[in-house]
Formats: C-alpha cells, structure tokens, sequence
C-alpha cells in the first residue's frame, strides 16, 4: 500500500494574503463585467456632472442678469452707479410708457417730484421687485458673522455627501450580501471553504468591493473637483475642497465597516428572498444618517453626535467641516473612533459569517450566528 | 491513507455523528453508502474541515491533517456549486488558484480536464447555461482541476445518464490508480457495487460495515445456492440440511446447512440429470445495505 508522498513536487499554498487578493480580484472583474453596475456607474456619474454644469450656469445667470428698463430724463440720477439694468434712454413719459407696453422693456423709470426719491416706476403688471430693491435706500446692515454660509447651500452641500454616501453604500452593500448569498445558495461556498480560510474569503469580499467602492467615490469627488474648477464656482470648491478630501477618507473606512456588516448579516440566510429579513438593520444605519442630515444640517448640536457617530461621520464631519463649525483635530478623532468601531465590527462579522455558512435553510437566529 | 478516528459531531442535542471509523485507502475506490440523514455529508465536511467535529481525529498518512494538506484535496459538494454566471473554464482557473496553483499551471490543467469530460466546446459559456448532465462534468472538473491527492465525492453520479456516468467513472478511476484514496457517496447502490473496491455503510451517524467489497460480501453471504438441471428439481425438498427458497420446474434457489450439503446435491442432481448451472449466490450490495442498517 502507497501512501501520499508528493508534496515536496507541490507548490506552496497560498498565503491568507494571496488567497485574500484571489477572493478580491474576482470580486472586482466580476463587477466591472456586470452592465448594471457599469450602467448605474454611469448615470451617477452624469447626475454629478449634470449638477455642477447646471448650478454652474445658474450662478453665471445670476450674476450678468439685468432688467431692461427705459429712462425718461433726469430720472436716470437717481439710478446708483454699477445698477444691475440694461438702460433705454426715452424722451418722454408717453414712449417710456410705450416701451413698457410692447414688453421692449421691463419698466420705466420716470421724474416723478411728488416723491422724496424724485422718481417713480412705470411696469406692465407689476414692477419688477429687483428693480425696487436697486432704487431704495436700505438701512446699513452690519453682519457679525461674515463667514456664515448661506443655508440654502449648506442643504445642498449635506444632500449631496448625504446622497453619494447612501447610494454607494446601498448599491455596494447590497452588491456584497447578494454575492454572500449567491455562494451558500450554490454551495460553491463548501469548496471555497475547503480550500481556503474563511476569513481570507470574507477579507478577500469586503476587500474588492471597498476598492470598488472607494474608485467610485474617488472619481466622484475627482470630478467635482474639475467640474467646480472649469465652470468657475472658485467661491464653492475652496469651501468645499477639503471637505471632499475628508469626505473620501472617512468613506474608505466607513465603507469597509459596512461591507463587514453587510457579508455578515447576508450569511445568515440561504436564498436572495430573504436578504431583507437580516441585513434591514444594516440598511437602517445608511438611511438614518441620510435623513438626518437633511433634517438636521442646521442644528449644530445634532450634527456635532453626527460626526462622530461612526456610522454618519463620513457624512456629519464633511458637513461640519464645510460650515467651519469643526476644529482641527475633530476629524481626526472622528477618523481614529469610526477605525476602531471598524475593526470591532470586522471581528463580530466574520465571527458571524464563519458560524452562518454552512447552516443552509431557514434563516440562522443571532444567538446562534454571535456565538463562539 | 486516510484514517478517519472515532469522529462524533452533535447539532444541539441531535447527535449526528457517533465515533465514526474508518479508512480510505490510496488506489482503491471507497463507497460511501447511507440513507438520507445518516451522516454522510456531515463526515464528509468534516473530512475537509469545511466543518469542525466534536471529537475525533483524522490523519493522513500518520500524521494530522491540516488546512494545508486539505488544500490538496479535491472536494465535490452534494448540492451542486459553482458561480453560475462565471465562465466555466475561468472559474476552474479561479478555483485552481485558490487551492495553490500557478496562473500557467491552473490554465493547463483546466484546459486538459475540459478536454477529457468532453466539455471543451463549452468552455467559456457560463455555468447557468449548460445543460444539467454537463453542469455535473463541470462540477467533477472543480474538484479535480488542482491535481488533488485525495478526492472526497458527495453524490458525483447524482444526475448523470449512463454514458456520463462512464466518463466520470473512468476520470475517477485514473485518479485511484495513480494512487489517491477516493472516496464517494452514492445512493445508487449498483453503481456502487460496480465501482467501489472497499465499501464503508453507515446509519444514523455510526458506521455498521466496513472492509472490500468481497469481504463484506462473504461475510454476509448465507450458503445460497442456484441450480438450473434439466429434469424437475423438486426433489431437493426431501433433503436433509436444504431449505428451499424459490422454485419452478428445473430452477432452484435453496439454502444449505453446511458446505458439504451442497456438494451432496451437486453430485445427486448429476446423477438425475443435465445441470446447466450450479453456483453459490453473493447477496447484492442492496441486501447487504439493507440487513446492516437494520
């Protein structure tokens, strides 16, 4: 009787590194394969782009916008130097009046000596309110806090890292459950498992779809970077500059947390139908977070616990960051407590990926799938 | 040799497992027989350490197997796995890698495999769209695409009409003659008693025989004789030691007491006529299977 001897002609086996980078490598090719995810790839990257070149223009409107008026006489004195109005000169009341009709322009400007200014205003309808604004005399306002953003823009400034975040974190997410389930539902998981350590193979998932994950928001942030930069919204992209930076940072950690969580709560069920049923809490710390900072982008208290609870910190810190209202080192802190969090969660998720995989059929209890 | 020692597993408070011996030797076919729940999966899971026993030990070759030397293994899972939307040949490469082979050599060896289960033509259709017999080809290709030095089989003839069960066969059989141990589980039991060389039976998480084929065969065996004679063989009822079990006209099938009974016979029915046959009866592997697990 012979007994196995070859394994001096064997190659020697992977390292949990390479066998870590094999799991990840086939993640990421298999990925960049699917039309669906090239597709949605896509279309989010248009939406940014779309959304940039649109406030782009829009702030350019805004600034070389001016109403048409015509003037009659000496009524143009009281209009003030660097008035945003496109001038018509009338020589009466009755041709301003005309011009005003026939829609040439907006309004006329007249001599009206019954008035303190010694003007008054001809219009169709109603007078354009613009127009009033640049004729009255405004009491002096003195601002004590001439750093303050304006409120409308802070809201789009927190949907939009709101919105990436909650997007990538969702397709991705989901993408990685799915991929768990799709394993065990095939068994292909038995042979995995039997030919490497199943943390490699856990490691190995959440590696290449963080990698995934982190391109994709690298290039969102790349381009919103260019994009500002070309349309000329220099005022915004200084603003918005380092907390893009921050923003990508705490989504390369955050994002592998997640994925964690994501691979876990998937093994817990044997068919796609019943992802729902265990990777719902999950869902619920991306969402949450997401309308928080909607609700909440103005309440600094709320968004202070948001920054540095790990699972909104790559969203309340860039926001905070954005208004100023953030120190130095916070982010840091923020950084250091949502790694920490991230390596807990990696231990407690593969201790529940390891316990679910083989249980095939009804869904694995907690108990179970936490015990050691 | 693979040496499978007093292995027990429990699931809450099933028992699934119960000191389970036995052994798989190198170049022999081992049959893996059992009803459904008895434990064959279980075993085989904790064999490739996908799953962790209660107790117990497995060895090859002496020494305690480790998830390095379960690398060289080659494993086939009971419910068919494999990624359906990725290529066939591509995934055996995938699947080469993982258990340690070079980029060039997993690209050869997948090839050569594809070549020999007659799978070439379909090498780079995804697995979701094969055919279920060629779907089971692809299946036996994982397990095989790493050179493995011992193969452990859940199920492999489950789903295959006659012709690919040739072909596994065959691929199989290369495999134990270069010296692996294989073992396989099956609930067809004639293609088990065609294959196999030695023949481990279990039920309900115990192991109630074990050895070759035609050990298990002899000890089982109950001095059954058949007899095909020319004239009516209805004297055999009168002898002394024979107890008649199924007859019609010159047919005979009929226990003896003792060997030297039937010999008697042999020549008596000589002497009454032309026998055309006269040989002892092994029981088949289902009615050895079916007296054990009783």
């Amino acid at each position: 009787m012979t007994t196995t001897t070859t394994t001096t002609t064997r190659p020697p086996a992977p390292s949990i590194a390479q066998s870590t980078w094999l799991v990840a490598e086939r993640e990421i090719t298999v990925r960049l394969r699917s039309k669906a995810f090239l597709i949605s790839t896509g279309i989010l990257l248009l939406l940014v782009l779309a959304s940039i070149v649109i406030g782009g223009f829009a702030a350019q409107n805004a600034a070389s916008e001016k109403t048409p008026v015509a003037v009659v006489g000496t009524a143009g004195d009281a209009i003030p130097s660097g008035a945003a109005l496109d001038i018509t000169e009338a020589s009466s009341v009755d041709e301003a009046s005309e011009l005003v009709r026939d829609g040439t322009v907006d309004a006329a400007i007249v001599p009206d000596s019954s008035t303190p200014l010694g003007v008054g205003i001809i219009a169709d309808t109603s007078a354009p309110s613009g127009l009033i604004g640049q004729l009255s005399i405004s009491p002096p306002v003195t601002l004590l806090d001439e750093n303050a953003t304006n409120p409308l823009i802070t809201y789009f400034v927190a949907l939009g890292f709101g919105l990436v975040f909650f997007m990538s974190a969702m397709t991705f997410g989901s993408v990685i459950a799915q991929n768990v389930v799709e394993e065990k539902q095939t068994r292909v998981v038995e042979i995995l498992m039997s030919a490497i350590p199943v943390h490699a193979l856990m490691a190995g998932k959440v590696l290449g779809n963080s990698i995934l994950a982190f391109g994709q928001i690298a290039v969102i942030a790349a381009l919103s970077i260019i994009g500002l930069t070309i349309t000329g919204q220099t005022d915004l992209l200084s603003g918005l500059g380092t907390p893009i930076i921050w923003f990508v940072a705490f989504f390369a950690i955050g994002f592998v947390l997640l994925a964690a969580l994501f691979a876990a709560t998937g093994s817990m069920v044997s068919r796609m139908e019943d992802i729902g049923s265990t990777t719902t809490p999950v869902t619920m710390m991306i969402m949450l977070p997401y309308f928080a900072v909607i609700f909440f982008n103005e309440n600094p208290t709320v968004m202070a616990i948001m920054s540095y609870v790990p699972f909104s910190a790559p969203v309340g810190m860039p926001v905070r960051l954005f208004l100023g209202t953030a120190a130095w080192w916070e982010p840091i802190l923020s950084l250091v407590i949502l790694a920490l969090t991230t390596v807990a969660c990696i231990w407690v998720g593969s201790r529940i990926y390891q316990n679910s995989l083989l249980k095939m059929g009804a869904r694995v209890k907690w108990g179970e799938a936490l015990k050691s | 040799m693979l040496e499978i020692r007093n292995v027990s597993k429990r699931y809450g408070t099933a028992q699934v497992l119960t000191d389970v011996n036995f052994d798989v030797i190198p170049g022999r076919m081992t049959g893996f027989v059992g009803g459904n729940g008895a434990g064959k999966t279980t075993t085989m899971r904790i064999i490739l350490g996908v799953l962790a026993s209660d107790g117990g030990t497995i060895t090859l070759g002496g020494t305690k197997l480790t998830p390095e030397d379960r690398r060289r293994f080659g494993y086939m899972p009971e419910e068919r796995g494999l990624y359906p939307k990725m290529k066939v040949e591509e995934q055996l490469i995938y699947l080469a890698r993982l258990h340690g082979l070079s980029s060039a050599a997993a690209k050869k060896n997948a090839g050569a495999l594809l070549e020999q289960l007659g799978l070439t033509e379909r090498s780079s259709s995804t697995v979701e769209s094969l055919s279920l017999g060629n779907q089971q080809r692809a299946q036996i290709a994982a397990a095989l695409v790493h050179d493995p030095e011992v193969l452990i089989l859940d199920e492999p003839f489950s789903g295959l009409d006659p012709l690919a069960v040739d072909v596994v066969v065959s691929v199989l059989k290369d495999r134990a003659v270069s010296g692996a141990p294989v073992l396989f589980s099956s609930h067809q039991l004639d293609i088990v008693e065609r294959l196999c060389d030695d023949l481990v039976i279990i039920a309900n998480g115990s192991i109630r025989a074990n050895g070759s084929r035609e050990s298990l065969r002899a000890a089982h065996s109950t001095l059954r004789y058949e007899l095909i004679s020319s004239g009516d063989a209805g004297w055999l009822r009168a002898v002394p030691g024979v107890s008649v079990v199924d007859f019609d006209g010159g047919y005979a099938l009929f226990d003896v007491d003792t060997e030297a009974t039937a010999q008697a016979v042999l020549r008596d029915a000589i002497g009454r006529g032309d026998v055309a046959t006269f040989s002892p009866q092994h029981p088949s592997l289902a009615q050895i299977f079916k007296e054990v697990i009783r």
